[in-house]
């Protein structure tokens, strides 16, 4: 059964300063995602595969269609879900790791990681967060500050090991690997392995071809949900 | 519908005119604890007001507030007793204001503005009253040493961390808060923001935030509401409201700021 399926889901954008521009999205976007399974959306630049990922994860409104996600024995529908069903998906059900680490002020990088399993100051979230702080080579001096003043890499790894670290049925990964060196991209590639073989679905828009080789289960090709501009 | 489903606070068709003025039109919208509301939109547009009414500092000409008190019976707050509503000022809600000198008795010690809030519920053992004080003057992060000295020598942001712990040492299950970081240094607001996000998360209370700065809205909220002419035109989740705004005047507001 499928843990995550998009079915006709549309997106347009209205620009109300543009005088009711309308710019299209994606429409008729239509893929399911099994259990275990590693769908990579695939298409150029401004195809809507980030746009898809932000419908998911419900920061982007859908228009039209649904898109559901399996919570338990139960599936709700995130284009019709209220605030509060989509803040509790966030926290049980679906991880997502951003383009970019969204820094807070003041923040360390330990206490970032651990967020999404409770406090750094509490034994079981930082262990982990350590742990997964570790694999992803981040030198141990960094993990008491804020991400704020560290390099592209630095920041993307931080924000990797935070949408890795709690096991949720779903993982959205938007250009992961984008800006990691040779040997930090194979531990991610590795890191989404583990997670493919303890039954999570992974959804994820990787410009690397060498990576999405061997993450992909399956590509859906975005192109195919393109919308004709309107005039 | 167990306990911990059910809205802390529901607002239904809040109305309020001053006169010929509108303050605000039909406003609904529901809070659980461990939520962060915010409410943006610019100066006229309705937050205070909608604030005051909600706190039952004023009172509307049309719809009321409903509360889930502590025994887990939700009451319209225009119907409570006085030792009722008195019980929720001085225990299970707390306001901060955007001027601290609003919030803090300026004239007493600053343990004394923390432990005065205890002795409203009955607190009476010095010792421990003192203790909750310091305990709390670290939680937001004023120096121990500085406990009896009166507010009026403290910095903008100490008194507005001090104004915070005051609020917060009766472990209130909803906090209003007007402007927080409104009249601080962009660097004391930071300090102060991140303080605000630890102390909600820990506690899991309700938090309802007016503010203008929709940076300070992406940090501390989960949801949003946008407020214009007295009226909610957008609400939603805050990355939902903020990435994809829908309306005009959100988007304007959005397009308006340097990203957030």
């Amino acid at each position: 059964m499928a843990a995550l399926a998009l079915c006709g889901a549309e997106k347009t954008f209205t620009m109300h300063l543009r005088g009711g521009m309308r710019l299209p999205v994606v429409a008729g976007v239509e893929f399911s995602v099994e259990p275990g399974e590693c769908v990579v959306l695939a298409g150029p630049s401004g195809a809507g595969k980030s746009s898809i990922l932000r419908m998911i994860w419900g920061t982007y409104r859908c228009d039209r269609g649904a898109i559901l996600v399996r919570d338990g024995a139960a599936m709700v529908d995130v284009a019709a879900a209220t605030a509060r069903e989509i803040l509790r998906l966030r926290s049980r059900v679906i991880a997502s790791v951003s383009q970019f680490l969204r820094v807070v002020p003041r923040v360390p990088a330990l206490d970032v990681v651990a967020e999404p399993l409770g406090r750094a100051a509490d034994e079981e979230p930082r262990a982990a967060a350590e742990a997964m702080l570790r694999r992803l080579n981040v030198p141990e001096r960094l993990w008491s500050l804020p991400p704020a003043t560290f390099s592209g890499g630095e920041q993307q790894r931080i924000n990797i090991a935070r949408g890795f670290l709690p096991e949720r049925p779903i993982l959205l990964l938007d250009e992961p690997t984008a800006s990691l060196d040779a040997a930090n991209r194979a531990r991610v590639v590795e890191l989404i392995g583990e997670k493919k073989r303890r039954g999570t679905a992974v959804v994820a828009v990787v410009h690397d071809d060498d990576v999405r080789t061997r993450i992909a289960d399956r590509i859906v090709d975005v192109t195919q949900f393109t919308k004709p501009s309107e005039p | 519908m167990n306990g911990a489903d059910e809205p802390l606070l529901i607002a239904e068709g809040l109305t309020k005119w001053y006169g010929r003025q509108l303050g605000c039109r039909d406003v609904s919208f529901d809070i659980h604890e461990g939520e962060v509301l915010a409410v943006v939109g610019e100066s006229g547009s309705g937050k205070s007001t909608l604030l005051q009414i909600l706190s039952s500092l004023m009172t509307p000409d049309a719809g009321c507030v409903r509360y889930r008190m502590r025994d887990g019976v939700t009451r319209d707050i225009a119907a409570l007793t006085e030792a009722e509503r008195r019980f929720l000022f001085r225990t299970d809600w707390g306001y901060v204001h955007q001027d601290p000198a609003a919030g803090l008795r300026m004239a007493v010690s600053a343990g004394a503005n923390v432990g005065e809030r205890l002795m409203a519920i009955g607190a009476r053992h010095y010792g421990r009253i003192r203790g909750s004080a310091l305990d709390w003057l670290a939680r937001v992060e004023i120096d121990p040493d500085r406990i009896d000295e009166t507010p009026q020598n403290y910095s903008g942001g100490m008194r507005q961390r001090l104004q915070i712990a005051r609020n917060l040492v009766t472990a209130p299950r909803l906090v209003f808060m007007d402007e927080p970081t409104g009249g601080l240094d962009v660097s004391v607001q930071a300090r102060l923001l991140d303080l605000l996000r630890g102390l909600v998360a820990e506690l899991g209370l309700a938090a309802i935030v007016v503010t203008h700065d929709l940076a300070v809205a992406r940090l501390l909220s989960q949801r949003m509401l946008v407020m214009k002419g007295g009226a909610v035109i957008e609400s939603g989740l805050t990355d939902q409201v903020l990435d994809d705004p829908r309306e005009a005047y959100t988007q304007l507001l959005v397009s308006s700021i340097l990203p957030p």
